[in-house]
């Protein structure tokens, strides 16, 4: 049975629920305290996919349509760790983004730029021996909304994972190095410490780059992990 | 130690990638145990639904038992039922669950827990996921589950699902302000 428990993440690591800055958060936190409980087997377990149905062509965002969507091609890879830098492995990545005018391919979405008829924005890869992912998609265009006046959103690609248990779920958001939109955009500013913002920013490799094709970009990912010492709650 | 990845906003386009709109179907007919369903609304702090939210479910099988690799008890597994699913909320705030009754699973210091879901709640406005449970009322351990045990009396309500019919419940999910729901800090 599950004995090990998760390391329970600092304080600062995630975005507190209340950030002025982003609207949307004022009527959707909680304002009572979480209930602090034990990490049972509910907690330790979580969802194993079966990833027979998730194939090489998933994680090739360009092939969606008749013809190549257009934007600047990139190729995004990086690891999947926990907090000791073990490997997680095939575990279900999942991507989702705008096009590269910026525009989701969405009915909520309104924003006045073009769909690419060649261009969902949506993929999946599994994370290999070593916890590698890899996928090929097209660099998205900023947006904007209206979280204030003149807002934009810094470009970036959604990520979700699950890891190995219920604990170990995580939705984040990649960035781009450079972009100017960063320094003004709440969202990214949630994420209390600094360096826990710099995690986001994917770094520009040129060794994933691959001559006259696709940029590279390296997002490397780390899940919770487990505590040797001491357990937290007794299973049989 | 490697440091963590922070948690961002799932936003109000998931859609495209997470979710297929309607139920959570977690169990299919041939699956074993009581079939239920499990119907609910999100709501904000200001009594406003919830349209872009997305529940994930997690579960045991009747028996009581996860179908993950860590689970080692001596119960039968159900080749049928992952016990995972995903309900994206629909224009009017509401999510509907397809699936059996969880069996009892161990808690701390070998306590049996109630049958229960976990829930996380995903949305735009939301920067780390919320994290619930959902016990059902008319069954006779959840009065002694020794996770809703440490919920304050009078917030405990919040967690129980309605018996609406023979095989219904309702479960609803308030993010603030009066009757909100409890959020567990796992």
């Amino acid at each position: 049975m599950a004995g090990e428990t998760y390391r329970r993440p600092r304080d600062d690591v995630h975005p507190p629920r209340d950030f002025p800055g982003y609207r949307s958060t004022a009527l959707r936190h909680p304002r009572q305290a979480l209930v602090l409980i034990p990490q049972t087997l509910s907690e330790l377990t979580g969802p194993v996919y079966g990833h027979g149905s998730v194939s090489d062509a998933d994680r090739d965002l360009t092939n969606r349509g008749h013809g190549e969507p257009l934007g600047e091609r990139i190729i995004v890879e990086g690891r999947v760790t926990d907090e000791d830098g073990r490997p997680v492995r095939d575990s279900l990545v999942e991507l989702w983004q705008a096009n590269a005018a910026g525009r989701y391919a969405h009915r909520v979405d309104q924003h006045n730029a073009p769909l690419d008829p060649n261009f969902t924005g949506a993929g999946r890869a599994v994370t290999d021996d070593s916890g590698r992912y890899r996928f090929l998609t097209i660099k998205p265009g900023a947006y904007p909304w209206l979280n204030h006046a003149n807002a934009w959103r810094p470009a970036h690609i959604h990520l979700s994972l699950w890891g190995p248990c219920f604990l170990t779920r995580l939705v984040t958001q990649m960035y781009f190095p450079g972009d100017p939109l960063l320094a003004l955009d709440p969202i990214y500013n949630s994420v209390p410490d600094p360096r826990g913002r710099e995690r986001l920013i994917s770094a520009f490799d040129l060794s994933l780059t691959q001559p006259e094709f696709a940029l590279g970009y390296r997002f490397d990912i780390v899940l919770r992990g487990r505590q040797a010492t001491p357990m937290e709650t007794h299973h049989g | 130690m490697a440091e963590l990845t922070p948690f961002q906003t799932v936003g109000p386009f998931f859609a495209i990638c997470l979710s297929e709109p309607g139920c959570a179907f977690i169990a299919g007919q041939n699956v074993v145990g009581r079939h239920l369903t499990i119907e609910g609304t999100v709501r904000d702090g200001a009594g406003a639904v919830v349209s872009d939210a997305l529940v994930e479910i997690w579960q045991a099988n009747a028996a009581g038992r996860y179908a993950h690799p860590d689970d080692h008890q001596p119960k039968a597994l159900d080749s049928h039922f992952s016990g995972y699913g995903r309900a994206p909320t629909d224009a009017a705030g509401r999510f509907c669950v397809e699936t059996v009754m969880p069996g009892r699973v161990p808690g701390p210091d070998d306590a049996l827990q109630a049958p229960h879901l976990l829930l996380g709640i995903l949305a735009r406005g939301i920067l780390t996921r919320l994290v619930t449970r959902v016990y059902f009322d008319e069954e006779p351990s959840t009065s002694e589950d020794p996770i809703l045990a440490l919920v304050p009396a009078e917030r405990r309500s919040t967690l129980i699902a309605k018996r609406t019919g023979e095989n219904e419940y309702r479960f609803d999910l308030v993010l603030q302000g009066d009757g909100e729901t409890v959020f567990f800090d796992v």
